[in-house]
Formats: structure tokens, C-alpha cells, sequence
């Protein structure tokens, strides 16, 4: 129309401002003001740092197991409090005191309130390799006596550490997470440019394949594929295969929101505005079309992790993803299907917990991303 | 071809005595301040004019100036974060009773009673502004029935009627017809039928041309004074485009940053602007063989974005004839010129006028 | 209409045949042809296949013939005769285990699609119409907690309270007395006793999805210009809400059906896995495990097929509801 000129002299002192602060300052400045997203985004990193320096944070390794504690309870760690000799004691666990039921044969566990085991940081423990190089024996916590128990989040059916395992889980769910939307990232990356990029029958057959694999139910899908990978493999290469198989439907989303920036972004008013305010066709590219874009698959694939995180622990919870020498938390919770382990040991759901904070933490750090990305969407 | 009407009346002043009639709606000293993300924005910023009955008062300005917030005001429709902080809204009612509506709750019986029925809206986008999945009879009806109390055949009865009167042929059919299956201008007429079918006395139309073609325009612009003519309809007209303005005000007020910098009757702002944005506005106006469709853009340097308003003069840093040491110190104030003409700029203030200029605060937070 | 309702049969009959094609896909996939293992399992239960048996079956399903035969068998005998194949860990035809198993199902999933949209709509709409309120933040974390959690692991916690505190078992969908009982009365009643915790669990994650759904939609109308003219009109806020903005969002709303269903579909599985109910979950799972691949294919085909033609319902739902798509 005629009147074009006017609207876009109205945009041009924000572009002007957009220009001189920078458009990833500019995200960045309104990311932070959502709170939530901000503490998730620390959330987020202190999980990952966790899953890498696993050896070292959990206080043992994670097949470390001792049939005398066969589901023994969380011990809760105690900050004050004296010992049997009245002495005081600082950051302790209770020990157990055993009782065997001869008529059910059952074994119970009491809580000793004299016997206590100290607990101290950087603990010497069990020897490990850090990156599968370094060796040392230090753990960030564990009991000062290592022959004594200190089941945080109590024991499961061999007496492992639950808690222990789920820091070695993380590793596995976490980054299955990561290599997963990498994959489908890449898939997406192709496919949705291509679909934007040439449009016409392309377009059509990318999106017709899109609409198919989302009118499907996963998790049937998944099993079926998942059921074939055979049994005795590697589990390096199961754990390759599942994610793989996971990408394969992973990457639709990706692909919509790739092809959508594409097309967008070739009419997008600020790119006009731009334009118009005088940058060079460069610079519009790397001060705004860039920014926009890549902020937006950043938003897409931190909202995808936690899908495959999901994905992955369903599959292996069913037993037809990750079996278990590997450790996932999928497959720690499978140890909780039964009602009967549920019964006798409940916090075998501990590495739910894992699950639910990693997946709220991406889930909240991928929506401020997005809306710190797009305010106007 | 529309070329402006150049009139050779230069001097010929307002010679005030011509009574005017009462005004239907006066606008006193009216301030809007919305809140947004980044802060209170001054929307209108103290504005004041008469809406005469039977006649259009014009509303110009580049975008951002605040015209269409001024014009929601007279309906107590702003944003939900929008508010009047100040100034009176006086409209006098058909029984000659004089409403204060910015005192009247935005969401209350009474100003709702007035929506439709005594001042109605036609809003800038026509493809927007019809629900798009009701038939353009399931949104003109209810609207009739409410306000007139008739019974729905009576109801559609009417509608078809005003249909008719506004030229979409077939009323009666096009009654069950969806919004898409409509042309953009038959679309702007389905919302002119619309806007009023219970008879209102002001109309407030808010850039009712900006989205159409030119033929278009100029059959929307004839409807609009042909029932102006019929009706007694009282107008307030928003637009960007000074080829309208000269063909359809009665009145013209140029807004800027929220502030009415000139105003005047359509004859004076043509032919003798006095501020230098008017001014700039007419010179950037091709004068012969140019299409009505000007922009206002020309001006140079942008409207300043309302977080820093310039100290002194709102239009200083655009103004070629700013005098230093003065313009970006002192707030010009309102000088009036005449009853129904006042501008905001120091160069007016002539010993004579000077006894008459309302001072106002030079401060702006 | 009818040139829209066309196209959208014959895209669904395209999507039903290429989901077919998957599934049969999923059956040929474990290595070595299922005849191979079904003999083996034979002879693991003592008897042994005579060679007329074992030609009979490689007639049956063509096993010597390339795989778009092999297909064409298949399929054909679905669509003609109702014969999805043999179970051989049941030894019974697939069809004879399947129809209960997916009735229920189908059952579940319908009845958790409409609560979970009776309980999404009002939600989604307070949450749009009182945005920043703090009813607003509390359904808001609520969804992404909603969201965050696993249906098998609620369903497990769930388990676990009313076991542990209530002493109820909460597992299945009929009382034992009822398990093998003709269909009566009494048995949709102790049915609709059993139904409600599934059901609440399951709902849980579409809930939150559709309430985010609907709040998002809804805000996005909320400024529309239509909303305004209607309040030019004098119309009031409730009166206008309803028959204006909610009216529009909801017809997005209605196509998440599309999405919806197939997740629903998912999250059944593995909720019904935990929860031993007798729909097609733990049935599928086990026919997976055991390489039972006949039944395991005709599952994920009547899964699929579940899912296609609830998609193409929500469609011509929107269609009727919806004049812009109508007419498109
Ligand atoms: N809903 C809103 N929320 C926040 N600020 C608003 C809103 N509507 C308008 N404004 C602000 O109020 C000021 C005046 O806006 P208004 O819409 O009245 O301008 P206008 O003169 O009608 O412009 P246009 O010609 O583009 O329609 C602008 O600075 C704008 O940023
Ligand atoms: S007051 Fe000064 S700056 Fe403002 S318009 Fe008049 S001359 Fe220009
Ligand atoms: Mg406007």
C-alpha cells in the first residue's frame, strides 16, 4: 500500500535500538527476566555437570553392591546429634540394626540410632578413573569408615546405592537426550531447509512424511523397532540404535519449526525495516536473521531434549530399550514396576524424581528461550 | 485524480460571529497513559477539541501519534493496561444530558449502552474486524436487537436494510454469508452497516480506508458523506492521508506525540498552516497530477519514541525553523489563534496572542 | 464440504496403507523369518513340526515369494477376511486375542480424550481470560509438572499411595469376580469403579498439554480486532468472551485431537503395562518380547489405525465447525 512509509517509520527507532545493543544481548537481557527459565538454565547445567563428573559426585560406583543390604531404606543424613558415647557428632548416618522374621522370611531393617557413621566430603573411596583416565579414589561424600553403609536414598534389591546409581543413570539419560536431538536436529536441519528452502514437491513429500509420522503413535512404533535391535548386542550400540530410532520421529518438530523460520524469515518486517534503515545485506543476515534463527532452534531443541529423555525412559522401563548392565534411569525404574518391590522399598522411585526435575528444568529453560526469542510470538 | 483544493483564502481569517452549534463531544485537557513492559507510555498527552455535530472533525499524524488512542477514548475503550489519567470526555446525550465518559466504567451497563448505539466504531483493518467464523447476520443482529429491542425477523429486517444502504448488493442473501467470502471493501461496508445500524450520532473511524485499494477508498469515502448527509451523523475521522482530509473534514487536528500540535477548520490548515509540522506535512504533498494516496513520511528524521521525549518542543529535533536557546528549553504551550484554532509553537506567540497562551509545565518526567 | 471430506478420506486411506506397510515392516524385521523360530519353539515344547505342516504355513504366508507378495497376503487377508495371521505364542489366531484387548483401548483412550478436554477447556480458558493471576501461575507450573512426569510413573506413585495407605489394589480394570464374567450390568459397573485412576492417570499429560493449548490460543484472540468491535457494540465482557474469542479457539483446540490421540494411545501402553490392565499394552509387549510378531504388527496396525481415523474425525469435526477450513 501507499501509506507503507508510515508503519515502518514507527518500527524503525526499536530496530535502531535493536541494532545497538545487539540482538543476542537483546535475548539475552530478556531471558533473564524470566526468572524461572534463568534458574532452570543453572538447573539444567548443574545436572550435566553432574552426569560428567559422575565417578566423582556419586559416593560409589554403580554395580558397588552388598547382599547384606538388600533393599535397605534411605539412611537420612543427620547434621547434629550425639553418638552412643554421647559424644557429639556432626553430618553422620544412623546405621541399621537387622531383624529377621523366620516366620515370613523377611528381613527388616530398624533404624540404630546409637550406631552412627560418620560422613565427610571428598571421601577416600572406591578407585575409579575420571574421563576413564585420571584414577583416583576421593568421592564428594561418603562415609568416613568405608566399610560402613550409607544408602542416602536406600538400597535396592542386590544393595546398590540408589542414589549413586541415579548419578550414573544421568550420564546415559541425559545425553541420549543430547545425541538424540543431535540426530534429529541434523535430520531437521535437512529435511526443513530443504522443504523451505525449495518448497514445491519437496516441500510436499517432507510435510505429507511429517503429518504420517505424527498420526502414528510412538511408543507402538518405537517398540516395534526397538524389539527388533537383538538382544546380545554391544550395549554401546543398542544404546546408539535407541536413540537413533527415537530421532526418527524426533526430527518432524524440528523440521516444521526450520521450515517455518525459512520461510518467515524472507518476509520478515524487521528484515525490511533493516533494509530500509540502511544495512548492508550482510549485515541484516548476521545482526538479524541469524540471531532470530538460531534462537529459535535453540528454543526447539531444548524443548526436544526432554521428549527423548521421556522416550527413552518409557522404552527401558518396558524392557525393550537399554537393559541393565547399562544404567539409565529407565532402567533403574524398571527395578520399581512390580507392586511388590513398590511395597517393600518406594524409594526405588527415587530416579523419577531425577527424571521429573531434569525434564521441568529443560521444559521451563526452553520456553524462556523461545518467548526471549520471539516476545511478539 | 483528487489534487487538493488549493483555496485562495489566505486571508480570509475566521470571522469568529458565525454561531456554532452546540458540540456533540468536547474534549478537555484528556491524558491516556498505558503501561507496557518498558514502562508508562504517555499515549495522549493533553489533548483538547470539540467533535460539532453533523460534521467531521479530522484526526491526523504519522503512526504512533496517538489518533487512534485518542478516538477509543471517546468510547472508554482503551487497552486492557491503558487508563485516562486525565481530562473530561463530555458527550451530550440524545436527551441533551451532558455524560462525563471518561468517569463511566469501561466495563458498566451505561457506557455500554452508549457502544453501537450512540457512538460506534470502524476500525483500521476490515479483515480483522468481523469474528471470522460467524455469518455476518449471526454479528449484525444480536448488535440490532440489543440495542433497539426489536424482535430478530424486525432485527434482520434492518440489517438487510442497512446492508442495502451500504451498497453490498443481495443484502438479504449475503446475510448468511461468512467474512472471507467478502471483498475487502464489501468488508468495510459489512462493518460500516455495522457501525450503524442503530442510528449513532458520532462515528468514529479509525483509518476506515488504509487497507483498501484506491477505488475502493473513494467509494468508502462517498458512502461515509452521503450518510453523514442523511443521517446528521457527526464524524471523527483518523487517517494518515491529507487527500482524505481534504475532501471529507469539516475540522482538521494534527497530532503529534500525543499531542494536538495545530487545529483548525479544513480551509485554515490548508491554506494557512501555522505550525511547521503542518507545514512539512502539506509541503511533502505533491500539489497537481498526484494521486490522493500522500505520505506523511517525507519529514525528516523520525518520531521520537515516547520514552525520551525531547525537552521543550515534542518537535524540535525534526524542526527546521527551531529557534536555539528557546524551542529546546521552554514547552511552546497552546496558543489559540480563534475559537476553533490553536497551535503549539513558539513563532505563533505575537504580542497580541501572547495575553492567551495557556502556559503548561516544561517538565517532563 | 464434500470435495474437503473427499480429500481428507482419500489422504487417510493413504496414511492407513502406508501405515500398513510399516507395520508389516515391523514384523519382517528380527532377523530370520518368524517360521525359524516358530518351529524352534515347537520343539522347545516337545513336539515336532512335520514338513507337510511347515509347507502349509510357507503357502499361507508365502514366505518363498519376495516381500510385496508376502504383503499382499497379509494385508489382503486383514481386509478380506478379518485374518491378521497366528499367534504363535498363543497358538490361536491373532484376531481371536486382539478384539478385547483393543476394544479396551479403545474404551480408555476415548473416555480419558473427553475428560481430559472437560477438564483442559474451563482451565485453559480462566488461565487466558485471568492471565498473571495466581490461579494462572499455579495451573500453569501445574501443566509443566503435569507434563514433566511420566504417566507409567505416576500411575506407579499412585499405586503405591493406595496400596500402602489405603490398602486397595488399584491394578486392572474388573474386580476378580468379574475378570471372566459375561458382560452385565454389574460388571460396567465395577468397570467404571476401576476406570477412574487410569483414566486420571492418563489424562494427566494431555490435560496439560491442551490447557497450555487452549491458553495460548485463546490469548492470541483475546486482542483480535474482531473482540473489539464486539465491544464497540456493546456487548459485555462474559457474553462477548463466549461467543467470540472462545469460539475461534476452539477450533485449534479441536484439531489437537490429531496430536492428542496418538499420545494418548502411547501413554496407554505403558500405563497399562504397570497397571496389568487388559488393553492392548501389556499384550503388545509381551508379543514384542517374545518375537510374537504377527500379533506384535497387528497391533501397531490397529494402533496406528486408531489414531489415522480419530485424526480424520477431529478433522471433519473442524471442518463442520470451522467455515474458513469448509470452504477452503
Ligand atoms: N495496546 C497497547 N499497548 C501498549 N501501548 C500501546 C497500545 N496501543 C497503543 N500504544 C501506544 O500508544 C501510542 C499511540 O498509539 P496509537 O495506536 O494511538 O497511534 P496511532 O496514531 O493510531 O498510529 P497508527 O497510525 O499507526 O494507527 C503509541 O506510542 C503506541 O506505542
Ligand atoms: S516551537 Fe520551535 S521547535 Fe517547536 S515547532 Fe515551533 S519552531 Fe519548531
Ligand atoms: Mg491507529
Amino acid at each position: 500500500m501507499t501509506d507503507l512509509a508510515a508503519p515502518i517509520a514507527a518500527a524503525v527507532p526499536a530496530g535502531r535500538k535493536l541494532a545497538e545493543t545487539g540482538q543476542w544481548a537483546l535475548i539475552f537481557r530478556r531471558f533473564r527476566r524470566h526468572r524461572l527459565a534463568y534458574a532452570s538454565a543453572f538447573v539444567v547445567l548443574g545436572i550435566y555437570l553432574v552426569a560428567l563428573f559422575a565417578e566423582f559426585v556419586a559416593p560409589f560406583s554403580a554395580n558397588t553392591y552388598n547382599a547384606r543390604y538388600t533393599y535397605g531404606p534411605p539412611q537420612p543424613l543427620q547434621f547434629f546429634g550425639r553418638d552412643a558415647g554421647g559424644e557429639l557428632r556432626f553430618m553422620y548416618v544412623n546405621g541399621y540394626k537387622m531383624s529377621f522374621d523366620p516366620v515370613a522370611l523377611k528381613r527388616s531393617f530398624v533404624v540404630d540410632q546409637n550406631s552412627v557413621n560418620p560422613v565427610v566430603f571428598f571421601a577416600r573411596g572406591e578407585p575409579y578413573h575420571l574421563f576413564g583416565l585420571i584414577p583416583w579414589d576421593r568421592h564428594l561424600i561418603g562415609p568416613a569408615d568405608p566399610s560402613q553403609p550409607m544408602y542416602l536414598w536406600g538400597a535396592d534389591r542386590l544393595g546398590r546405592d540408589v542414589l549413586s546409581r541415579t548419578i550414573h543413570g544421568a550420564r546415559i539419560s541425559m545425553s541420549i537426550g543430547l545425541v538424540g536431538v543431535a540426530i534429529s536436529l541434523f535430520l531437521g536441519l535437512l529435511l526443513g531447509g530443504m522443504s523451505g528452502y525449495y518448497g514445491g514437491w519437496i516441500d510436499e513429500v517432507v510435510q505429507r512424511s511429517i503429518d504420517f509420522l505424527k498420526s502414528i503413535p510412538t511408543i507402538p512404533l518405537w517398540m516395534g523397532l526397538a524389539a527388533a535391535v537383538p538382544a546380545n548386542m554391544d550395549p554401546l550400540l543398542v544404546y546408539l540404535w535407541i536413540t537413533i530410532i527415537l530421532s526418527l520421529i524426533g526430527w518432524t518438530d524440528l523440521a516444521r519449526v526450520v521450515r517455518g523460520r525459512f520461510l518467515s524469515l524472507r518476509t520478515e518486517d524487521f528484515v525490511l525495516a533493516a533494509r530500509l534503515d540502511g544495512c548492508s545485506k550482510q549485515r541484516v543476515i548476521w545482526r538479524h536473521m541469524v540471531p532470530s534463527f538460531t534462537s529459535h532452534i535453540v528454543a526447539s531443541v531444548t524443548l526436544a531434549i526432554p521428549s527423548m529423555i521421556l522416550a527413552e525412559t518409557a522404552l527401558s522401563f518396558l524392557g525393550i530399550g537399554l537393559k541393565d548392565p547399562v544404567v539409565s534411569w529407565g532402567v533403574l525404574l524398571k527395578d520399581a514396576q512390580s507392586i511388590l518391590a513398590l511395597t517393600t522399598a518406594p524409594w526405588l522411585l527415587a530416579p523419577g524424581a531425577a527424571v521429573v526435575v531434569a525434564v521441568l528444568a529443560l521444559n521451563f529453560l526452553g520456553d524462556g528461550i523461545r518467548d526471549a526469542a520471539d516476545p511478539y510470538a | 485524480m483528487r489534487p487538493i483544493p488549493m483555496l485562495e483564502r489566505m486571508s480570509a481569517l475566521p470571522v469568529t460571529a458565525v454561531a456554532q452549534p452546540e458540540p456533540l463531544v468536547t474534549v478537555r485537557d484528556l491524558k491516556v497513559q498505558i503501561g507496557t513492559d518498558d514502562g508508562l507510555v504517555r499515549a495522549v498527552d493533553g489533548v483538547t477539541f470539540d467533535v460539532p455535530r453533523g460534521r467531521t472533525l479530522c484526526l491526523v499524524g504519522e503512526s504512533g501519534s496517538g489518533k487512534s488512542i485518542t478516538g477509543r477514548a471517546l468510547m472508554n475503550l482503551l487497552p486492557p493496561s491503558g487508563r485516562i489519567a486525565a481530562g473530561r470526555i463530555t458527550y451530550t446525550d440524545r436527551a441533551g444530558e451532558a455524560i462525563d465518559i471518561g468517569a463511566l466504567d469501561p466495563r458498566g451497563r451505561q457506557i455500554r449502552g452508549l457502544r453501537g448505539k450512540d457512538i460506534s466504531l470502524i476500525s483500521q483493518e476490515p479483515m480483522a474486524a468481523l469474528s471470522p467464523v460467524h455469518t455476518i447476520g449471526q454479528q449484525l443482529v444480536p448488535v440490532i436487537r440489543r440495542h433497539l429491542g426489536l424482535s430478530r425477523r424486525e432485527a434482520e429486517a434492518r440489517a438487510v436494510e442497512m446492508l442495502g444502504r451500504v451498497g453490498i448488493p443481495k443484502p438479504a442473501e449475503r446475510l448468511g454469508n461468512y467474512p472471507f467470502e467478502f471483498s475487502g471493501g464489501m468488508r468495510q461496508r459489512v462493518c460500516i452497516a455495522l457501525a450503524l445500524s442503530c442510528q449513532p450520532r458520532l462515528l468514529i473511524a479509525d483509518e476506515p480506508t488504509t487497507a483498501l485499494d484506491v477505488t475502493t477508498q473513494a467509494n468508502i469515502i462517498d458512502l461515509l458523506q452521503e450518510l453523514q448527509r442523511e443521517y446528521g451523523l457527526s464524524i471523527l475521522f483518523i487517517t494518515h492521508d491529507l487527500g482524505v482530509v481534504a475532501e471529507i473534514a469539516d475540522d482538521v487536528a494534527v497530532m503529534y506525540l500525543g499531542r494536538i500540535v495545530e487545529r483548525g477548520t479544513v480551509d485554515e490548515i490548508f491554506a494557512d498552516p501555522r505550525h511547521p509540522y503542518t507545514q512539512a506535512l502539506l509541503k511533502s504533498v505533491p500539489r497537481l497530477g498526484a494521486g490522493r494516496h500522500t505520505r506523511l513520511a517525507a519529514i525528516r528524521g523520525m518520531v521520537p519514541s515516547p520514552f525520551d521525549r525531547p525537552a521543550g518542543c515534542d518537535f524540535r529535533p525534526r524542526c527546521d525553523l527551531a529557534i536555539k536557546g528557546l524551542c529546546e528549553i521552554e514547552d511552546p504551550g497552546t496558543i489559540t489563534l480563534g475559537p476553533r484554532r490553536d497551535v503549539r509553537c513558539v513563532l505563533q506567540r505575537t504580542p497580541s496572542t501572547d495575553s492567551v497562551v495557556t502556559e503548561r509545565s516544561t517538565s517532563h518526567a | 464440504m464434500l470435495r474437503y471430506v473427499l480429500r481428507r478420506l482419500v489422504y487417510t486411506f493413504a496414511t492407513l496403507a502406508a501405515v500398513s506397510v510399516v507395520a508389516f515392516l515391523v514384523i519382517q524385521l528380527p532377523p530370520g523369518d518368524f517360521l525359524t523360530s516358530f518351529s524352534a519353539k515347537f520343539a522347545e515344547q516337545g513336539g515336532a513340526l512335520d514338513s507337510d505342516a511347515l509347507t502349509a504355513l510357507k503357502l499361507r504366508y508365502g514366505l518363498d515369494q519376495p516381500w510385496y507378495v508376502q504383503y499382499w497376503l497379509w494385508i489382503s487377508g486383514i481386509l478380506f477376511r478379518g485374518d491378521f495371521g497366528e499367534s504363535f505364542e498363543w497358538n490361536k489366531p491373532v484376531s481371536e486375542l486382539m478384539w478385547d484387548r483393543f476394544g479396551m483401548t479403545v474404551l480408555l483412550s476415548g473416555i480419558t480424550l473427553i475428560v481430559t478436554w472437560i477438564v483442559a477447556l474451563p482451565i485453559g480458558i480462566y488461565s487466558a481470560v485471568r492471565r498473571y493471576s495466581w490461579l494462572d501461575y499455579v495451573v500453569t507450573f501445574l501443566g509443566f509438572l503435569g507434563l514433566a512426569v511420566p504417566s507409567f510413573l505416576l500411575a506407579l506413585a499412585l499405586m503405591y499411595v493406595f496400596s500402602r495407605y489405603f490398602g486397595m489394589s488399584v491394578s486392572g480394570l474388573f474386580s476378580p469376580a468379574y475378570v471372566n464374567a459375561e458382560w452385565s450390568l454389574a460388571k460396567v459397573g465395577d468397570l467404571a469403579m476401576h476406570l477412574w485412576l487410569p483414566v486420571f492417570v492418563l489424562a494427566t499429560h494431555g490435560t496439560a498439554a491442551l490447557i497450555r493449548v487452549m491458553r495460548a490460543n485463546l490469548i492470541d484472540e483475546l486482542y483480535k480486532p474482531y473482540v473489539q468491535t464486539a465491544r464497540a457494540n456493546g456487548l459485555g465482557e462474559m457474553e462477548l468472551l463466549f461467543k467470540y474469542p472462545v469460539r475461534v479457539a476452539l477450533n485449534p483446540f479441536i484439531s489437537t485431537i490429531g496430536w492428542v490421540l496418538p499420545n494418548l494411545v502411547s501413554g496407554a501402553i505403558v500405563t497399562s503395562v504397570v497397571m496389568s490392565l487388559p488393553t492392548a499394552g501389556p499384550l503388545l509387549l509381551s508379543a514384542l518380547l517374545a518375537q510374537d510378531m504377527y500379533l506384535a504388527g497387528s497391533f501397531i496396525l490397529m494402533l496406528s489405525a486408531l489414531t489415522v481415523i480419530g485424526t480424520l474425525i477431529s478433522d471433519l469435526l473442524l471442518a463442520w465447525l470451522d467455515p474458513r477450513v469448509r470452504y477452503a
